[in-house]
Order: C-alpha cells, then structure tokens, then sequence
C-alpha cells in the first residue's frame, strides 16, 4: 500500500458524514473500496480522509415499499443479488449489479461505488438507466433526489459537489407485463471490464407488442447512455427480426467510444447492436414471462 | 510533505479469537494481516482484487483482504486460511484438496480454500458450473482449475453425507 | 484420510500411486512459507525506483532528499555496483538488468532501490528520488528493431552466428540456423505449396506469487539471501557474479515458490536485497508489486514468422523453410534456438530451412517459459500442416502419422531419436473417446501436437535412514509442481518402506551439492535418478551390515520388500528398522550421497484435440471439450502428471486467446495487471481430460521422461485450428481475441 498519509472515519449517520465531508476538502466517501484502493495504490487520488459510509444504516438497507424498494448506496451487491424477490422482480438489475466482479467483489461492491467511480463501463449503470432509478443524494444544503443518469458526466466525473454523495437509491417495480436485463462483451467470462454493456426494458402490450421501451449502453462513450432511436424503433411494434435489426443498428449509431486496450472503436460500435438486439430480446421474453435466464 | 497519521487501534476477532492490532488508517486489511498479525497464509498476489489469494471470510462472506482498509475490521469477526480447520481435524475441503491434488505450488491455495468455504456454506450441492463462476475471482496458473473443481465437489458431497 | 485408489504399475508398490503430497497438509492450512512471508528480526523493507521511459539515457540520479525521509536506511543505485567491464557480456547484461547504468532499456528498468523501515517509507523516498533522463527513440517489435536506421539499443552488439560478421552493431543479436537436403527439389515434388505469415505477441508466464527476495548480509562478506526461485543455486550463483562476489559467499535457502514456469530462472531483486543489505547493515526484504511483475521480469517473446511448407498428396511433408524473429527485450537471449530446434521436431522431413533471429527491443528481457520458444514455432508450424491437411483433404492424425518422427530418426536438430512415443500421443488422441465423437452441431474441432526436448543436468542427493528406521531425502531441486511426492515415492520404492516413512527435503545451497534450476522438465527425471542412485547405495549397505549382523557373505544378503533377508531363510528377516536401530555397531549412521550429471533426458511429445465454438456476432471463443495425451515416459505421481498436463494447456489456451502485453506508443505497458492481463479463470473452461502415455525413456531406471513442459506446445495452434474448422477464418496472429476473430469473421462476410 503506496500510502499511509490518510486518516480513517466511520460515521454512523449521514449528518456526521456530510459534516466531515464538508470539513475536510481531500476527504473521499466510499462504500466497498474495490476501485478505490486499487486507484490509491497506483497513486491517484490522495485523500486525506476516507470516510466509509457502511456504518450508516441507511447506506445499508435495502427497504421494500409500496412502489419498489429503496436501497442503501453501499449495500454490498451480494445482497441485491440475493433477495428473490428483488432477483425475480428485476432481474436485469439484479444481474448487472452481479457482474460487477467476482462474489469477493461482490460482498463489497455497491451501486453506489459502481456509479460514482463514473466508469463509462460500469455494468449496473445501464441496467439502473433502463429502470430509471433515482439517487438521493446529501449534502452541505440538504437532500435532493436526481435521476442516476444525472450523476456521471464523464470518465471519473459526477455532478456531485464535493460535500456531497449519495445515501440510497429510489427503485421502481416495474409496470405489468415488463421484463429488464443486461448483457455485457467481456473476454472472459468473468473478472474483466465490460467492453460493451446493454441494458433494456421492454413493457409488452395484450398483443405482444412493445408498449414501452428504455434501452441503455455502457462502455461505448464518456457515460453509459439511453438510446432513444433504439427505443422509438421498438414501440408500438412487435418483437421481431427487423425490429431489432433496427435496434442493433440504431445503437451502433449512438456509439462514441475509444480505442482502447479493452476494444476497439468498430468492436464496440458492432457489438453494441448486438447485445442491444440480445438484451431487448430477453427483456421482452421476460416481459412476456417466457425466459429468466440471463447472466451466466 | 506528509508525515504518517498516528495508528489507531483496531479490536476484532480472527480465527475465534479477540485480537487488537494498530492500523494505519490507509493500510489494507492484508497488510495488517500478514504484517503485524503473523497471518502469512493470506496472500498477495496482486494487490487489486484480480487475484483472490488474500480470499478471507469477513462476517462468513468471501472478501478480499487487499480491498479492505485495516481500520475497516473494527468490530469485524474474520476468519483467515490458518483458522479454516478444527484443532483436530482438517476442514473437509482441505482433504479433498490434498487427496485430489487440488494444488502444486500451493500459493493461490488459501484463497481458493476460503472461497470454495464460502460456497458450500451458502450452496452445499452446488453445480460444475456454480463452482466454476464462484472460484472465478481466484486465479491459479498451475492446475487449469480441473482438480480443484473436482476437489469442491468431492468436499460438498462429503459435507453433504455427514451433515 | 484415504488416498485415492490407483492400479499400481505391476512390479511397483508405490511408484505410480497418488499418495497425499509430503508438504501437502502446510499448504492447505496457511502455514508453508512462501517468498514473502519471512519476517527476520530487525528486518527493513524496500522499494525499487523503475523507469517510466521505454529508452532514456540517464544524465543524474539525486538521491540527497529521499535519504532524509522519515525511516530510509539505505539507497543504492547503478553506482553501488561493480563495473561490469571486465564481465562476459550475459553477465554484463545481467547486471545490467537489474540495476540500470548509462541508460534504461525498458519501462520498469530499475534505477535506484531503497531500504526502509517500512515498504510505506521506502516507497515515498524511491519518489522522491529525482532522476533527469535524456529520452531515446525505442523500438518495440521486431519489424521495428529490423529496419534500417532503427534506433540501436546497445552500441557493441555485433549479429553472432553470422559469416562475414557485421561490422556495425544493430539489434539482432544471434542467428539461429538449421537445413537439410535440398528445399527446391522439395518444393517441386510437392503437390500443394501453402506460404504463410504469422505474428506473436509476448505474453508473461502469470504466477501468482510476486518475486520476493530476503538478504542479510555480514561485515565478513558473508551473506544469507532467501529466495523464491526454481533454483536458489542459480540464483546464488548470478547474484554473485553481478555484485563481484565469490558464489560460496552466498548462502541461498529457499522459500515455497509460488510458480514460476521459468520466469524464476533468473535473478531481479536478489542482488538489490544483498547490496541494500549490507548497506543499511539490516536484513532486508524486497517485494514486487505485481505490476512490477508485468513491467520487470520475463515475458515470453513476441514473434514474426513467414512460413512455406509443401506436401505431397500421400501426405508426405517435402519441404519447409521456416523464418522467425523473435523479441529478446532489452538484452539478447530470447529462445530463437529452441524455437528452431523444435520447429519440425515432430516430424520427419527430408528437405528444410530453419532461420532464426535473436532481436532486441525495449521491453523486459524475457525469461524462460515453459518449452520456451517451442509453442511460438508450434504455432507456425501446426497451424500450416492443418491448412495442407485441408488443402489435401486428409486427416490431420493420419497425415501427422505419415510424417512421425520415431527411433532412428534424426531430428532436425541432430541427434538421432531414441525410443520416443509420439506415434502413441496420435494413436491415444484418434482412439479417444473424444476423437470418435461427432463434432456437435456449430462447433469446430482442432488439433495440434507438439515436441519438447526435456533435459537431465546437475542434480544431488543425500539419503539418511534415521535411528528409527524411516528416511530422509535432501536435494536442492525446488518442488514447484509435486517434485517431492515424486522423490518420496522412488525413496519408498527402492526401499520398500511405507511411503509416509520418507520425509523430503530440499536444501540450502551449504548443504547440498550444486544442483541445476527446476527447469526443463527435468526434476523427476534427474533428481529422481540421482535419489533412486543414493537409495541403492543404501540398499547395498543394508546388505552389507546385514551379512556383518549374520556373520555371512553379502552375496548371500537380498533386499526383499523393505527387508535384508538371507537366501537360505535360515536367518530371521531385518527391517529396515532393525538395521537402523543396531547402526553403531554394524558401521554407524546410515546415508549415502549420489551426485552425477544426468544424460539420457527422453524427449516428450504431446498431441491435444479441442472442441470449441464462436459467437459469430461478438467474436467470442468458448472451449467446449479438450483432451490432450503426453508421453510421460513414466508417471511416478499420476496425479500431478495430469496437473502439469492440464496446467500446460490451460497457459496455452489463455496465450490462444487472450492473453498479451499490450504497449503503448510511448513504449509504456497498457496492461500491467491481472485485470487486463487475462488469464483463464475457472469459468472460462471445460474439464481437461488426460490420457497419460506411458512409453518408457530406456535411460532412466522408471523410464521418466519429464511432464512439465511440452503441454503448453499444441494448444495455439490446435485452437486457431478449431476455430478455422468452426468459422472457416484462419487466424495467423496470436492472440486470437474477440476483438481480433470479429474481425477476421467480418472480413470473411464480407468476401
């Protein structure tokens, strides 16, 4: 471990951490650590204070409501991922935030460590897009609630001020007749970072028809995206080859992605439709309760 | 230029029993292990979470030692490779890795040791292929992963007829 | 504990029997030691201050503020060590790998070392070391290294092995070179001529156990050095020539290694942890970060191969003229040669031309790994006899046996063949379960075969029979993959002893003899010979003090299942433990030493077969089904024989794959960690299913051959083969990724 200058705090409310957060300019809030320690280690960044949030109840609890549930921001993903209830209701949720490595990976990792480490390949991202999850966020003038596609601007950037971070996440069970899920291209099978991701949310109507969509991908611009084209090409319309030839080709089109060791610009623009097509296919299947595999 | 932050101290219980060590704040779990504790049967092999030979039980979930912050293990009950057998006996994974040949050179064994502990608890009859994604985040380059799947089968079906 | 039920070899107790492995129950509870774990009292630890430039010229090295940081002890840099002038030039350039002079050569080159209280401490002053250097123009690949006016790493490297000699130095440091017959009379006898070019990227052997090394050195000269490695007499040895020291000055014991594959072989902080030693006048520990490990220490080589091969329509292989270059990194010395010599090692060919360039460029200097060289011309090579056996349409076994090597061919590097069983890897592979099942539905089936030499060399035993009857066997050769269940199941067997009576141990470089590296499959093999040698000396000394105990001849004396019995049975059988028990009067303490060169290595061969198939759309390649069959000569432990069979594939179907060292323009590596490094994970892979051959090598007393090694040749090529069969897209370039298939899929949709 590269530094040692770095003092440690847990508090256990969110008053206590904003007020630290607040106090100390270099101070860094964090839930699992899996990429902050790693980030530490190769030298970026240097906090002076790391604040861990696991010790405030509401960063940790998963609640089911009314309307859905509310999660903890740094509720380890293992939890989510096994809850049958919240695996069952939305799985492609469920999935994505159990690919976010390996189970070690797993009993730390949260969505929202996954988001505000503002990787554009981050796997829970598109699959919360889809789902139009809301973060609650605190800070130095008090709370407020933002869509979670209002929180990363870039690669590594949030729209969160310095004091604050987020508590928990606002979920919605989804309407009738609705499936999720998230597909992502990693060499291997497991432990790598997504090259591409695609996230969808398909509501079927009586006919079998898509009544709505939201489709989502990662890792093929600055921040995970909704794919508005891929979305209009679907509604209205049945399930069918050229419907999702069109979503393939409209999410290609809505690629900005790099040249990278993980793949190139034409891999990821390519395969983009391709799992955009796979996942819409298996959200549909889902919607019309026909399929619940997904994920490995 | 910075001087080092005093070491705070750290109470938990490892491998059963109650032990306090002085962290430093920004030091990990598994140097505080292996360094000030004595407990080099945690490995590193990268440092970054890639590797899983640090694979520790935290509250009986799988972690890696090298993500944790040391000052994070306040109040924590872990359980390291030197605590998986009984004073008596070896834990049945354990045999099946020495009766199977489940490991040559031996480094990444603890942590594929500890992780295979953590999915037997959970899932005692788990399948080729739950295995194969649940030992995913430990590396071993010597064996090709073949025995020692075969020896978390051999373990579970052994678990299974004396539970 | 039971151990598992084994068919033993008729005429064999124990050799051939799967007993738990000697430090088997240390390794499962936490408690081996491995590189790192040493703790010594007052030990510091230390840091390595590495180049971020892939070639620079160093102008000054400042190391005044890190020497006042809190808890700094010591720093060395290139200045602290010996002048390298007067040193043979791999020595010159090993000392110059660890601790770089004038230049750096490649990103990670180390520059300065500290020693410090804590890794911490040493870590913030090797920052606050300031170094000023003058960047150089690099190269990275061979094409680079090759063309004219490349910029030269090394002023004085003349092309060795080439007449006239060069006159003005280049990167290419040697050329390799085999022919034989007549390559034009071969071509035109030929029925299908194919051409081919093929390129490798380097790929590192990917233990999991970082270098470590722990040194404490005397005012008197003298020092202790603790290291991880496949041969701490090597180490030792390399150590001291590096820092001007006699070898004996050195005391090496070594640690549990945590793989190495050949990539610990050579030395990196050994020589830093002594001189660090000696001048903060505490033990010090030096470990890598595994970053380091990408950036610093041996990869195999990149390659660039051009092929052209003819065959006949009978399946007769007419003619090959093979060209290669290979990356050595920053100083000569990558496995060209053994790439050359093992090329066509598998086959009998009349008429071929074998070129082979030793290239440098600015990347780590590359260690052995695994067969080095030998998988990278496999890949050539199988991939193109593949192509013919399509181009003709016949069976790839069948026109692998058309062309086989066996006794009394010569191979292509000289020697005539012994008894080798490449003939049987072919028959076990077609008489497989596997071959005779249908290829599923959307998948390709690939297969490939491969040649290693394996080797004997220096290797010492010493037996002792303690008072209580059971054994000890000390040798220097590290166990990094079973060796001692092997050394105790010989023990056991020529003694006829109960193999839990025999404790193995591996020794410090003061208390046995030189032994050469764990390397080149050749442990069991030599060290084993070298035991069973020592063990017979001891049988006949039993013999001896039995005939002294009965007052007879010891001609009348056998040694029968762990006893000395007398061949008229008038005399009451002595145990081994009766013997030992009465020693001081029958000649004092039992122990015999047996040290010898080994000749008469048997080379291996293995042929692997694999299912596969490919997500068309995303260029994703899944292994379905492999199984690969090895001549063993002899399996002494069989189940460490299938590890090393199943682990050499593993490597290879990661090197197929995924796995390279990814640079960027400024010669900096990409990908220094097991994130983006990828090697197979365990749900990436099928079972490896095993068909040991037994073939025995007529030159050692079990008919060992060696394991280690010749695993990791086929699965290359027998994978791109695959995947040729599955998509009809012939992939010439390692690794054969998503990102790379896709492509090739999409170019071929597009024809």
């Amino acid at each position: 471990m590269r530094n040692w200058y770095m003092d440690y705090l847990a508090p256990t409310s969110v008053e206590e951490a904003v007020g630290a957060l607040a106090a100390q300019p270099d101070a860094r809030v964090f839930a699992g650590a899996t990429d902050l320690i790693p980030q530490i280690r190769a030298g970026r960044p240097e906090p002076g204070l790391l604040i861990d949030l696991k010790r405030i109840d509401r960063c940790t609890t998963v609640t089911k409501t009314d309307t859905g549930w509310v999660v903890g921001a740094a509720t380890p993903t293992s939890r989510l991922t096994e809850d049958p209830d919240f695996s069952s209701t939305l799985p492609g949720l469920s999935e994505a935030a159990g690919l976010i490595g390996s189970d070690q990976i797993q009993n730390r990792s949260s969505l929202g460590g996954n988001l505000c480490n503002a990787s554009p390949a981050a796997d829970s991202v598109p699959a919360m897009l889809v789902n139009e999850v809301r973060a609650v966020v605190a800070g130095g003038n008090g709370t407020r609630t933002l869509p979670v596609g209002d929180i990363t601007t870039g690669p590594g950037k949030t729209s969160l001020a310095d004091d604050e971070f987020i508590v928990e996440f606002e979920i919605d069970a989804p309407p009738p007749n609705t499936g999720d899920a998230y597909l992502r291209m990693i060499p291997r099978t497991e432990m790598d970072i997504a090259v591409v991701g695609a996230g969808a949310q398909i509501t079927l109507d009586a006919d079998g028809n898509c009544a709505a969509a939201r489709i989502a991908l990662g890792a093929v611009a600055p921040t995970a995206l909704r794919v508005a084209d891929a979305e209009a090409a679907l509604v209205g319309n049945p399930i069918n080859d050229d419907t999702l030839a069109a979503v393939a080709a409209a999410a290609s089109a809505a690629c900005n992605p790099i040249d990278d060791k993980r793949g190139t610009i034409a891999y990821r623009k390519q395969v983009a439709g391709v799992l955009a097509k796979r996942a819409v296919k298996l959200a549909a299947d889902r919607a019309a309760g026909t399929n619940a595999n997904g994920a490995h | 230029m910075n001087t080092p932050h005093t070491k705070s101290v750290v109470s938990c219980t490892i491998n059963g029993n109650a032990t306090q060590f002085l962290a430093d704040s920004g030091g990990t779990l598994l140097n505080a292990l292996r360094d000030d504790i004595g407990l080099t049967g945690v490995k590193e092999g990268c440092g970054t979470g890639d590797c899983g030979a640090c694979s520790i039980l935290v509250e009986d979930r799988v972690t890696c030692a090298c993500l944790i912050f040391a000052p994070e293990a306040e109040g924590a009950t872990i359980v390291t490779i030197e605590g998986l057998a009984e004073a008596d006996h070896l834990h049945p994974l354990q045999e099946t890795f020495l009766e199977g040949a489940a490991l040559q050179c031996g480094v990444c064994t603890p942590g594929f040791l500890m992780a295979a502990k953590a999915l037997l608890d959970k899932n005692p009859d788990p399948t080729e292929t739950e295995i194969r994604y649940a030992l995913a985040g430990n590396l071993c380059r010597c064996t090709g992963y073949d025995k020692i799947i075969r020896a978390v089968q051999d373990a579970a079906e052994r678990m299974r007829e004396n539970a | 504990m039971t151990m598992t039920e084994d068919p033993t070899t008729p005429g064999y107790k124990w050799v051939g029997t799967r007993p738990i492995r000697p430090d088997g129950l240390d390794k499962v509870t936490g408690k081996a030691r491995f590189g790192a774990d040493l703790i010594l009292p007052n030990m510091v630890e230390a840091a390595v201050l590495r180049s971020r430039h892939a070639h620079a010229r160093i102008l000054s090295i400042d190391t005044a503020a890190a020497l006042e940081m809190p808890g700094v002890q010591a720093i060395i840099t290139g200045d602290d060590f010996p002048p390298t002038d007067d040193m043979a030039p791999g020595d010159a350039h090993q000392a110059v790998k660890v601790m770089a002079r004038d230049k750096v050569l490649f990103e990670g080159h180390p520059v300065a070392a500290v020693a410090a209280t804590s890794r911490a401490e040493a870590q913030a002053a090797a920052k606050a070391i300031v170094v000023t250097y003058e960047q150089l123009p690099h190269v990275l690949t061979v094409d680079e290294a090759m063309a004219d006016g490349a910029p030269i790493l090394h002023d004085d490297l003349i092309t060795a092995n080439v007449d006239p000699a060069p006159e003005t130095a280049s990167n290419i440091a040697s050329r390799a070179f085999f022919e034989r017959g007549d390559l034009d009379e071969g071509f035109a006898a030929a029925d299908a001529i194919l051409e081919r070019s093929y390129t490798t990227k380097p790929v590192h052997q990917g233990y999991i156990e970082p270098h470590a090394a722990v040194a404490d050195s005397g005012q008197n000269g003298r020092a202790n050095l603790w290291v991880s490695s496949q041969g701490h007499f090597d180490m030792r040895t390399m150590t001291a020539k590096v820092l001007g020291m006699s070898a004996s000055k050195i005391k090496a014991t070594p640690a549990e290694i945590g793989g190495g594959f050949g990539g610990k072989t050579t030395i990196y902080l050994e020589p830093l942890a002594v001189l660090l030693s000696r001048k903060a006048n505490r033990p010090v520990r030096v470990v890598m970060d595994r970053d380091e490990v990408f950036m610093a220490t041996g990869p195999t080589s990149g390659s660039s191969m051009k092929i052209k091969m003819g065959i006949k329509n009978d399946g007769t292989i007419t003619a090959c003229d093979l060209w290669m270059a290979f990356e050595a990194g920053a100083f000569p010395g990558s496995p060209v040669g053994a790439a050359s010599m093992t090329a066509l090692a598998c086959y009998d060919v009349d008429n071929f031309r074998i070129e082979g360039f030793d290239v440098v460029v600015n990347k780590p200097k590359v260690a052995a790994y695994r067969a080095p060289g030998a998988p990278i011309s496999a890949f050539a090579v199988e991939s193109m006899i593949d192509e013919l056996a399509r181009a003709i349409d016949m069976d790839p076994i069948e026109l692998r046996l058309a062309n086989a090597a066996k006794e009394g061919v010569q191979a292509p590097y000289g020697p005539v063949f012994p008894r080798i069983g490449f003939i049987e890897t072919l028959e076990a592979i077609r008489d497989s379960d596997h071959y005779r099942s249908p290829v599923p539905e959307g998948q390709g089936r690939g297969l490939a075969s491969g040649f290693w030499f394996n080797i004997g060399g220096n290797s010492v035993a010493t037996v002792n029979v303690h008072a209580d009857g059971n054994v000890s066997v000390i040798t220097g050769s590290p166990d990094i993959g079973g060796s001692r269940s092997s050394m105790a199941l010989f023990a056991a067997e020529e003694f006829g002893i109960d193999v839990e009576r025999v404790q193995p141990h591996i020794a410090d470089t003061d208390t046995i003899g030189d032994t050469d590296v764990t390397g080149g499959s050749r442990v069991t093999l030599a060290t084993g010979k070298v035991v069973v040698e020592a063990c017979r000396k001891i049988v006949t000394d039993l013999c001896r003090r039995a005939a002294k105990t009965w007052d007879c001849e010891i001609e009348d004396v056998e040694w029968v299942q762990g006893h000395a019995q007398h061949v008229s049975g008038t005399e009451s059988p002595l145990s081994l433990a009766d013997l030992a028990a009465n020693a001081g009067r029958t000649g004092g303490p039992i122990s015999a030493t047996h040290a010898e060169n080994v000749r008469g290595a048997g080379a291996g061969f293995s042929t692997q077969l694999v299912d596969l198939a490919v997500d068309e759309e995303t260029g994703q390649t899944s292994i379905v089904r492999y199984t690969t069959a090895q001549d063993a000569g002899k399996a002494i432990h069989p189940s460490y024989v299938e590890g090393q069979m199943q682990g050499g594939v593993v490597q290879g179907i990661g090197w197929a794959l995924n796995e390279e060292y990814i640079h960027r323009a400024d010669g900096t590596l990409d990908n220094p960690s097991f994130l983006d490094y990828r090697i197979p994970v365990a749900s990436d892979l099928p079972m490896i299913d095993t068909i040991v051959v037994e073939v025995p090598n007529p030159n050692h007393p079990y008919g060992v051959r060696g394991v280690g090694e010749v695993g990791i040749v086929p699965p290359m090529a027998a994978i791109a083969n695959a995947i040729d069969r599955a998509t009809d897209c012939r992939m010439e370039h390692l690794p054969m990724s998503p990102v790379a298939l896709l492509e090739a899929i999409n170019e071929r949709n597009a024809d």
